[in-house]
C-alpha cells in the first residue's frame, strides 16, 4: 500500500511518519480476535434479522425453554443466548470501529482511499468469512432498522453542521440542482433503463416501466461523504463545497420521496393520469409538510433549551429527542422525515448554542458525530457483507448500462443546469466545479438500503446486485480517482491561457468592487431577505427563545464573534512556501506562479468566507481546554491574521516568537501546512462561534482594546469594532 | 427600510434621472428607499460615515476606495442623483444599442464600466495609473499577505505588461486592452438592476 504512484499524492504534503509497528500489530491482532469471536458466534447460531433495539422477539423462543436440569450445581457456565443480540451488535460495531482505527493509523492510505472504501472492504472480508463458514445468507438489514435507526443520525449530523449562512446564500442554486437535477436523473435513468429492458426482452422482459422508474429513483441518491473528505486536499472553495453538500442533503430527501411515490404507484392496480397528478401534489405536500414539522419541533427545542440552564447535564438530550421526534412524527404522517430533521436541526442550532453551556455544546457535537459515524459504518459493513452471498443475479446489459447511464445522466444534468444557473449568479460555477459535482456523484448508504426495501418481485435480486455494483464502482473507482483527475484538469487549464498579472489584479479589483457595490445597494435578492429575517430574529425570536441572562452576554459575544468572523475573512493562510528573496526586475516563473496563487486565493477567501469541508468522520479538535486564553492570544498576535483553527495545533509558546517579519509568517505557513494535511482538520462555523461563550464581557473588551497598539490594519479593526458596538447600542 | 413613499413624485427630477440612467421607475424607487435607509439622519445627502455603516463594506479590502468613488473629488456629500448615476454603471448593458457616435457613451456600457474601474485606481484623475497608485490599490487588496517587495514586483510586472507606450503608467486604453479577455459586462453587472 505504500507504493502508490506519485500522481495520487500532492507534493505539498509532507510524509506522515509511519505508524509505530507495535500499535499496528496490536490493533490488527485485536481485530482478528474480535472477528474470530464474531464468526464463532455466527457459526454457532443460525442467522436472523437484526433490529437494533436489543429486544428481539425471535430470541425469546430460544432462551429459557430448554429445560436443562443439572444434576450438580454448576460453578461455571456459558449462556450465550441470553446476551446474543446485543453482544453481536456490539461486536459488529467494535469491529467496524477498530477497522477505522487501523485505517487511520496506516500511513498514507487515508489520503488516497476514502474511508467508505475501507469500511466496505472490511465488510467484504467479514462477509466472506461468514459465507465460508456457513454457506448461507448473512444477516441483512431490515427496513425499520435502516429508516428508523440508521438513517436519522446521519441526516441529523449533516443538518446540524450545515453552514447556515452560506447555505441560504446559495439556496437557489442548491434547490435548482437538488430538485431539478434529481428529477432529471431519476426520469432519465428510469426511462433509459426501460429502453434497455425493451431491447433485451429475453432476459429483462418482465421489468416494467414503474420498476425501472423505482430503480432510477433509488440509484439517483448521491452520497458525497467520500468526495467531501477529498475536498480537504483539493483546493475547493466554499461555494463548491456548499453546493455539493447542500445538494446531497436535499437530494436524499427528494429521492426518498420519489421512491415512496413510485412504490405506492406499484401497489396500485393501475396508474392513471390522475394518479400522476395526485402524485405530484403529494410530493409537494410531503416536502412542505416535512419543513413545517421540522420548524415546529426546532422552535420547541429552542424554547426548551432556554429553560435548561438548571439541568445542563440533560440539555443535549433535548436536541436529540426533539430532532428524532420530528423525524418520527413526519414518518408517521408520511411526510418527508429527512426534510423535517434537517429543518429542525438548522432551526434550533443558533438558539440552542446560545442557551446551553459550552460543555453541553461539545457533547452535542461529539455525540452527533459519533452516532452518524457508527450508523454509516454499520451500513457500509452490511453492504460489504451482503455482497458475498448466493442470491445475486447478474445481467451484463442491465448492470453495464446502469453504470453508464448514471454517469451520463448526471454529467448532462449538471452541464445543462449549470448553463442556466450561471446566467443568474455572479460567481459562476466553473467547469472544474461542474466536473467535480458530476464526477463526485458517489452512491452510498441510501441506495443500498432502499433497494432492499422493494417489495419482492422476480427481478429484485438483479436490482440488488446492480445497486451493489454501482456503489462499489462509484466509491472505489470514482472516489479514488477524483482527486488525481481534478489535479490533471487544473494542470491542463493552467497550460492553456495564463492570465496576465495585470488581468488578474484588475479582475480581483473588479470582484471586490462588485461585492462592495452589492453591499451598498443592499442586493435585494439576498441581503434584503436576510436583513429582514435578521431583524425579525432579533426582535422576536431571540428574545423569546434565548434565556434572559444569556441575551445580554450574547450581544457582546456576538460582537466578538462578528469580529472574529471578520478577521477570519480578512485572514489569509500565508502563501505556501513563498520565498522571501528580494526580487529583481524580471520575475521568475515560480514567483509568477505564487503571485497568481496569492491573487486567486485572496479572492477565494474574500468572496467565500472560509469554512472547512464537512466530514462525517471528524470533528475539529477545537473543543479543548484553554479556550479562554485563546482569544487573548489571537489579538496579541502581532498584527498577524491567522486562521482560527490553526491555533489549536500550536503550543502557547509559539505566539511570542512570531514577529512581524514575513519570514516568520513563511515559517508559520509551513507549520500550518504540516498540521493541515490530515483529513481530520474540520471545523464547522458553529463550533467556531461556540468557542467564545465562556469569555466574559470584560475580557472580550480587553481583547478588543488590545489590538489598538498594533499596525494600521488592526486599527482598522478597532474602527470597525467601535462602529459595531455603536450599532449594537443603538438597537 | 424607513417610511417609504410609494410615489415617484417625491423624488426630484425622477423623469430626467430615469432618462439619463435607464433605470425603471420601480428600481429608482427602490434605490431611493435604500438611499433614505443609508441616510440615517435624514439629511438628504450621504456622507462617508453613512457608507461606512454598511457592515460588509467595512470588511471589503477596498471598501474605502469604493466609498471614495461615490464622492466627486473635493465633495463631501453625495446627493441622490449622483448616487443613482454612480450605480447606473452597474446595470447590465443593453444588447442592441445602436452604435451612434454622436450619443455619449452610456454609463453601463463596457467602456463606461471600465472607466469607473479605472477611476478607482486613478485617484488624482490625471488619466493615467501611476505606479504609486497601482501600489496603493494592491496594498489595500492584499494587505498582510505579501511582502513589500512582492507588491512592488507585482506592480512592476503589471505595468510592464500593460504599458505599451513606455511612459511608466497605464493609460485608459492600455487598461482596456489588458482586460480585453474578460467579459466586463457580465462581471461588472448587478443583474437584477435591469
Amino acid at each position: 500500500m505504500c507504493c502508490w504512484p506519485s500522481l495520487f499524492l500532492s507534493n505539498s504534503r509532507p510524509i506522515l511518519s509511519c505508524c509505530p509497528c507495535p500499535f499496528m500489530a496490536a490493533l490488527w491482532t485485536l481485530s482478528l480476535v474480535l472477528s474470530g469471536c464474531l464468526f464463532a458466534c455466527l457459526a454457532l447460531n443460525p442467522p436472523q434479522l437484526y433490529d437494533l433495539p436489543p429486544s428481539l422477539g425471535s430470541n425469546g423462543s430460544r432462551s429459557g425453554l430448554s429445560v436443562d436440569r443439572p444434576m450438580v450445581l454448576r460453578v461455571f457456565s456459558v449462556d450465550y443466548h441470553h446476551v446474543q443480540a446485543p453482544f453481536e451488535i456490539v461486536l459488529w460495531i467494535m469491529l467496524a470501529s477498530l477497522a477505522k482505527l487501523g485505517f487511520h493509523w496506516s500511513g498514507r492510505v487515508p489520503a488516497v482511499v476514502p474511508e467508505s472504501c475501507v469500511l466496505i472492504m472490511v465488510g467484504l472480508l467479514v462477509g466472506g468469512v461468514i459465507y465460508g463458514v456457513r454457506h448461507s445468507a448473512p444477516p441483512t438489514l431490515s427496513a425499520d432498522a435502516f429508516f428508523l435507526f440508521l438513517l436519522p443520525p446521519i441526516v441529523l449530523d449533516a443538518g446540524y453542521f450545515l453552514p447556515g449562512r452560506l447555505f441560504f446564500e446559495n439556496l437557489g442554486t442548491i434547490l435548482w440542482y437538488a430538485l431539478l437535477g434529481t428529477l432529471w436523473n431519476v426520469l432519465g435513468i428510469g426511462l433509459s433503463l426501460y429502453g434497455v429492458c425493451l431491447l433485451a426482452p429475453s432476459s429483462l422482459g418482465d421489468i416494467s416501466l414503474l420498476h425501472c422508474l423505482l430503480f432510477g429513483s433509488l440509484i439517483a441518491a448521491v452520497d458525497p461523504v467520500a468526495v467531501l473528505s477529498v475536498f480537504q486536499e483539493m483546493q475547493v472553495n466554499e461555494q463548491l463545497h456548499i453546493l455539493v453538500f447542500g445538494e446531497s442533503l436535499l437530494n436524499d430527501a427528494v429521492t426518498v420521496v420519489l421512491y415512496k411515490l413510485f412504490e405506492s404507484f406499484l401497489r396500485l392496480p393501475s396508474v392513471t393520469g390522475l394518479d400522476v397528478l395526485l402524485g405530484g401534489c403529494r410530493v409537494v405536500l410531503v416536502g412542505l409538510g416535512g419543513l413545517f414539522v421540522g420548524l415546529f419541533f426546532g422552535l420547541l427545542a429552542a424554547l426548551t433549551s432556554r429553560f435548561a440552564s438548571r439541568a445542563q447535564v440533560i440539555a443535549p438530550l433535548f436536541v436529540f429527542l426533539y430532532s428524532y421526534l420530528s423525524y418520527l412524527t413526519s414518518e408517521m404522517l408520511h411526510l418527508s422525515g429527512i426534510t423535517a430533521i434537517v429543518t429542525c436541526a438548522v432551526t434550533m442550532k443558533q438558539y440552542v448554542e446560545a442557551n446551553v453551556s459550552e460543555r453541553s455544546n461539545a457533547s452535542i457535537q461529539y455525540f452527533l458525530k459519533m452516532w452518524s459515524s457508527v450508523s454509516e459504518t454499520l451500513i457500509f459493513i452490511f453492504l460489504g457483507v451482503s455482497t458475498i452471498q448466493d442470491i445475486h443475479m447478474w445481467s451484463w446489459p442491465f448492470v453495464c448500462s446502469t453504470l453508464l447511464l448514471c454517469l451520463v445522466w448526471r454529467a448532462t444534468g449538471v452541464l445543462l443546469l449549470t448553463a442556466v444557473v450561471n446566467k443568474l449568479r455572479r460567481n459562476t460555477v466553473t467547469f472544474r466545479d461542474q466536473f467535480i459535482i458530476a464526477y463526485g456523484g458517489l452512491r452510498g448508504a441510501i441506495c443500498f438500503s432502499l433497494v432492499f426495501l422493494i417489495d419482492d418481485f422476480p427481478k429484485k435480486r438483479l436490482f440488488i446486485t446492480t445497486t451493489i455494483v454501482v456503489i462499489l464502482f462509484t466509491v472505489f473507482v470514482q472516489g479514488m480517482t477524483i482527486k488525481p483527475l481534478v489535479e490533471l484538469l487544473d494542470v491542463k487549464r493552467k497550460k492553456r491561457a495564463l492570465p496576465t498579472v495585470s488581468e488578474e489584479i484588475h479582475s480581483r479589483l473588479i470582484d471586490h468592487l462588485l461585492a462592495g457595490i452589492e453591499d451598498v445597494v443592499g442586493y435585494w435578492g439576498q441581503h434584503y431577505w436576510k436583513d429582514k429575517f435578521e431583524q425579525f430574529n432579533k426582535k422576536y425570536l431571540r428574545r423569546f427563545l434565548i434565556g434572559e441572562e444569556r441575551q445580554a452576554r450574547s450581544s457582546i459575544l456576538r460582537v466578538y464573534q462578528e469580529l472574529k468572523r471578520r478577521e477570519q475573512r480578512g485572514d489569509e493562510e500565508a502563501p505556501p512556501a513563498v520565498d522571501p528573496r528580494p526580487t529583481s526586475r524580471p520575475l521568475l516563473p515560480e514567483e509568477m506562479e505564487s503571485i497568481r496563487h496569492i491573487l486567486s486565493r485572496n479572492l477565494q477567501h474574500f468572496n467565500n468566507k472560509q469554512t472547512p469541508a464537512y466530514s462525517r468522520h471528524t470533528l475539529h479538535q477545537d473543543v479543548t481546554t484553554d479556550r479562554t486564553r485563546k482569544p487573548l492570544q489571537r489579538h496579541l498576535s502581532l498584527g498577524e491574521r491567522r486562521r482560527y483553527n490553526t491555533i489549536t495545533h500550536w503550543p502557547q509558546g509559539e505566539n511570542g516568537e512570531f514577529s512581524e517579519t514575513h519570514r516568520g509568517r513563511a515559517g508559520l505557513s509551513r507549520s500550518h501546512t504540516v498540521c493541515s494535511i490530515s483529513p481530520r482538520r474540520t471545523l464547522s462555523d458553529s463550533s467556531a462561534s461556540t468557542q467564545t461563550q465562556p469569555v466574559d464581557p470584560k475580557r472580550a473588551e480587553e481583547d478588543q482594546v488590545s489590538p489598538q497598539q498594533q499596525s494600521p490594519a488592526e486599527r482598522a479593526l478597532k474602527k470597525q469594532l467601535s462602529f459595531i458596538l455603536e450599532n449594537e447600542n443603538q438597537q | 427600510m424607513g417610511s417609504s413613499s410609494s410615489n415617484l413624485n417625491t423624488i426630484p427630477n425622477s423623469q430626467e434621472l430615469m432618462q439619463e440612467t435607464g433605470f425603471s421607475a420601480a428600481h429608482l424607487l427602490r434605490l431611493y428607499e435604500r438611499f433614505e435607509f443609508l441616510d440615517k439622519d435624514n439629511k438628504g445627502h450621504l456622507r462617508p460615515e453613512d457608507f461606512e455603516a454598511v457592515q460588509e463594506l467595512s470588511t471589503n479590502p477596498i471598501g474605502d476606495i469604493i466609498i471614495g468613488s461615490f464622492f466627486s473629488p473635493g465633495q463631501e456629500t453625495v446627493d441622490f442623483p449622483s448616487f443613482v448615476r454612480i450605480l447606473a454603471h452597474f446595470r447590465p448593458a443593453e444588447k442592441n444599442r445602436t452604435r451612434d457616435g454622436a450619443q455619449p457613451e452610456p454609463a453601463n456600457s463596457s467602456t463606461g464600466k471600465l472607466k469607473f474601474a479605472f477611476q478607482l485606481y486613478d485617484r488624482d484623475r490625471d488619466g493615467k495609473i501611476s505606479r504609486e497608485e497601482l501600489l496603493q490599490v494592491l496594498r489595500a487588496m492584499l494587505e498582510m499577505q505579501v511582502t513589500e517587495e512582492q507588491l512592488e514586483s507585482m506592480a512592476e510586472r503589471a505595468i510592464q505588461e500593460a504599458d505599451l507606450d513606455e511612459d511608466d503608467a497605464i493609460s485608459f486604453d492600455e487598461f482596456k486592452k489588458s482586460l480585453e479577455k474578460v467579459n466586463i459586462d457580465h462581471k461588472m453587472s448587478i443583474h437584477f438592476m435591469k
